[in-house]
């Protein structure tokens, strides 16, 4: 057995959580575009937002994809353990998705039931960030798993705080929505852009610092790591130094800043979480090892998929938004 | 039939897997005709291929966006529904559907956004590059998906490892021979599935008299392509049922319709089956040929149903009946395509309107065909989900309540009915507006509506179109 091979599962789990914090960051903000869509009713603001998120949105959900195959191949007993706890949840997000994604197309071919297409677009996306982020807090709470399958109630992931985290999560995505707002559009639709950035950017600090709280209070378990391991301080610290680059960015207009700084946020507010429960993949019930496929599973995903093709699809994903650089201007939309 | 959870199941994975399949049939095709069309368009230069192309990639658009999300769906749904599937067979199923997500979907999702809004962003070689790789895409996905469901059907190279199911050899898996032939039986079924689109939609502008150019050059290169496939295709399915013969007695008796061994073996044309006496109540059916089509001899012993034991018996109706549907719409497909390839000598100008008919009125045939097929292979395999290794009413979710699986039903329903209604009508409006036609949406610049290239109403290069779908 190499080397690499005995850590197979752990790197399987860090590219994991790798690609689903690329997919709160990337979908993330198209989601986030979609919720501030419906709190506007401005036609020019609405086609522009559209264009701005058009080109990329489906690469961007594949990486939700991307996750719930690579937890299917790599950690079966996890995937197999949290879809059927959020059974409605899930369903809940399926027709969301379903419903905003072919919003894009459809709106622009009727004129009469557009109405429908956008209520879509909005509704879909505000229920598909908040069932996430309300996910994300029942697994933090705790999911009842008996002999490496649920052994939960339909309605068990419901909690308050599970409930906070899905509108935690809604004032996230329209944050990193907002701030792809500013770096993609122009004029008065970037400054209504600016002007949400300060109140969802309160928001959703108090949010995480309240949630970060709770979690430390109520499970002790938690604290006893973040005291174990005060190296894990790095992440809130790059939250905090992004907080402080945030609000020079937003003082000098800078439309790159708000978008990489609130990137760094989120990237501390997954970390922080991520740390928080490693190596448990479900806290505080499975860990990497105990969910993890056999090793010719991992080596086979490991050595071809990872090795060979992961680069070359960060390589094109990367020259995509490349080619897309820049402001949206609405010659390039092909309706 | 009680409504609990694994008959809901059943149905709500029927459902929208039927549906979701839809879509990649047609867009698979589509992908692949569209990178034909750019790549003919560079190096002819000729006008009507571009305008072609606009005009199907509106098409596409529509398509495989309904495509795309029908299909996260099933990434989420052998989890939701079927977790003791996933559980016990997740080692060697899911890195199947890993190998999708990485050389396919995050191929298709990256560049759809390339091919829908670049054109002006990159260079006319790094466009076609783009178109090519959607279509490469697409194959893949399909590459994949035929692997995962041929582990299903024929299950290699694994290895039981404490209860669940470990892969022994990767290399059995993905070169069994049985995938590789039921990957070009599905590549085949769907180009041919597009193939009669686009003859459909020439052969309807012909009857309408409008797009006369683009009309002839969608019937030659629809029929054409088809003419060529078709055959092929004939020659696929016959080594897929070869491998089923092989492989799934259970489907290959229900399949053919004998109850009982035969020698000679008749060929069963159609029948109504008596399950309690193990007979079929009347058939049709031609002497000797069960025996030839199986082994190529007229005298060869055929097995029937009853050599299979009760309790693994797929249902009869579905698989024998949708098995007989496929066939027989491949072979109109053939007789269509051969016939077209024979008036296009005298130009299809003087084709019959009787011909142009047919071929319009056949755009569902791929369509149909592609879904028979899947249900005879996935009703056929039936009562196992995994064949021989795992039964279908042990792989369904052991928590799962009626409401829950209910409610998801009721969801996907009433959510798949708005779009595809929607979605249909407004590729149907597409279509029938034709390349000329502006989009149906007042109230934007006129720049923002102005499509790729010259597909607006702008006379094209060799000035021989005819752009009379605006004005009808």
């Amino acid at each position: 057995m190499s080397a690499v091979d005995a850590h197979l599962p752990q790197l399987w789990a860090m590219i994991i959580a790798f690609a689903a914090l690329l997919y709160v960051m990337l979908d993330g903000f198209d989601l986030g575009v979609g919720i501030l869509f419906g709190t506007t009713d401005d036609e020019d603001f609405r086609r522009t937002m559209m264009n701005a998120v058009a080109p990329v949105w489906d690469g961007n959900e594949t990486w939700l994809i991307f996750v719930g195959a690579n937890l299917y191949g790599g950690f079966p007993i996890v995937y197999s353990i949290l879809l059927p706890a959020f059974y409605l949840p899930v369903t809940v997000l399926l027709v969301a998705l379903i419903l905003r994604g072919v919003a894009f197309e459809f709106r622009y071919k009727t004129q009469r039931f557009r109405w429908v297409w956008d209520w879509g677009f909005f509704l879909g996306s505000l229920a598909a960030a908040f069932v996430q982020g309300a996910a994300v807090g029942a697994i933090v709470d705790g999911i009842p798993v008996a002999d490496g399958r649920f052994a939960g109630t339909p309605f068990g992931w419901v909690s308050a705080f599970a409930l906070a985290c899905g509108v935690g999560l809604v004032m996230g995505y329209m944050l990193i929505g907002a701030a792809w707002l500013v770096l993609k559009t122009e004029g008065p639709l970037r400054d209504w852009a600016y002007n949400r950035i300060l109140p969802l950017g309160a928001g959703l600090l108090l949010f995480l610092v309240v949630a970060f709280g709770y979690a430390l209070t109520e499970d002790l378990r938690v604290m006893h790591r973040w005291l174990e391991r005060p190296w894990l301080l790095t992440f809130p610290l790059i939250g905090g130094v992004a907080t402080l680059g945030l609000l020079a960015g937003l003082r000098r207009r800078a439309d790159w800043v708000p978008f990489t700084a609130i990137a760094c946020i989120f990237l501390a507010a997954f970390g922080t979480m991520a740390g928080s429960f490693w190596p448990y993949m479900i806290p505080f019930s499975v860990t990497i090892d105990e969910a993890a496929s056999p090793l010719a599973s991992l080596s086979f995903l490991f050595w071809g998929a990872g090795v060979v093709v992961m680069p070359i699809v960060l390589a094109y994903t990367v020259a995509v938004y490349w080619v897309f650089r820049g402001k949206v201007s609405d010659d390039a939309a092909y309706h | 039939m009680e409504l609990d959870p694994l008959v809901l199941s059943r149905i709500q994975f029927a459902f929208t897997i039927s549906f979701h399949i839809i879509f990649p049939a047609f867009t698979i095709g589509l992908a692949a005709w569209l990178a034909t069309l750019e790549a003919l368009a560079l190096a002819t230069g000729h006008a009507v291929y571009r305008t072609l192309f606009a005009f199907w990639l509106k098409v596409f658009a529509v398509a495989f966006g309904m495509g795309v999300v029908s299909g996260i769906v099933m990434a989420f749904q052998f989890g939701t529904n079927w977790s003791e599937l996933s559980h016990r067979m997740g080692p060697i199923q899911g890195p199947l559907l890993g190998y999708e997500v990485y050389t396919a979907f995050l191929l298709e999702g990256t560049f759809l956004g390339v091919v829908l809004f670049g054109r002006a962003r990159v260079a006319p070689w790094a466009y076609l590059a783009s178109c090519c790789m959607l279509a490469l895409g697409t194959t893949l996905s399909a590459f994949w998906i035929m692997a995962n469901n041929t582990w299903m059907q024929v299950p290699v190279g694994w290895e039981l490892n404490e209860g669940r199911y470990a892969p022994s050899d990767w290399r059995d898996i993905l070169f069994s021979w049985v995938a590789w032939i039921r990957f070009f039986h599905m590549l085949l079924g769907a180009y041919l599935t597009t193939a009669f689109c686009i003859a459909a939609t020439g052969a309807w502008y012909m009857l309408r008299r409008v797009y006369r150019i683009e009309a002839h050059v969608m019937l030659t290169m629809g029929l054409g392509l088809a003419a060529v496939l078709a055959p092929a295709q004939i020659v696929f399915g016959h080594l897929n049922g070869e491998s089923i013969a092989e492989y799934q007695p259970s489907k290959f008796t229900a399949v053919e319709g004998r109850w009982q061994t035969e020698q000679p073996a008749r060929l069963i044309l159609l029948a109504w089956p008596d399950p309690a006496n193990e007979r079929n109540h009347w058939e049709i059916a031609l002497p000797w040929l069960g025996s030839f089509v199986d082994t190529g001899s007229f005298t060869s012993e055929e097995p029937g149903i009853v050599t299979v034991p009760k309790d693994q018996r797929p249902p009869f109706l579905i698989p024998f009946y949708s098995f007989r549907i496929m066939v027989g719409l491949g072979l109109l497909m053939l007789a269509l395509s051969w016939a077209g390839m024979w008036l296009r000598r005298r130009g299809w100008d003087r084709a019959p309107r009787i011909f142009l008919w047919i071929t319009f009125l056949s755009f569902p045939s791929g369509f149909v065909a592609v879904l028979t097929g899947w249900f005879t292979a996935e009703v056929g395999r039936q009562p196992w989900v995994v064949f021989g290794l795992l039964r279908t009413a042990d792989a369904v979710t052991p928590t799962l309540t009626t409401g829950e699986a209910l409610t998801s039903l009721v969801a996907f329903v009433a959510v798949y009915t708005l779009i595809f209604s929607a979605g249909t009508f407004y590729i149907y409006r597409l279509l029938h507006g034709g390349p000329a036609a502006e989009p149906p949406t007042p109230g934007r610049g006129a720049t923002a509506f102005r499509p790729l290239s010259a597909s607006g109403p702008a006379p094209s290069a060799d000035g021989r179109r005819r752009t009379t779908g605006a004005a009808e």
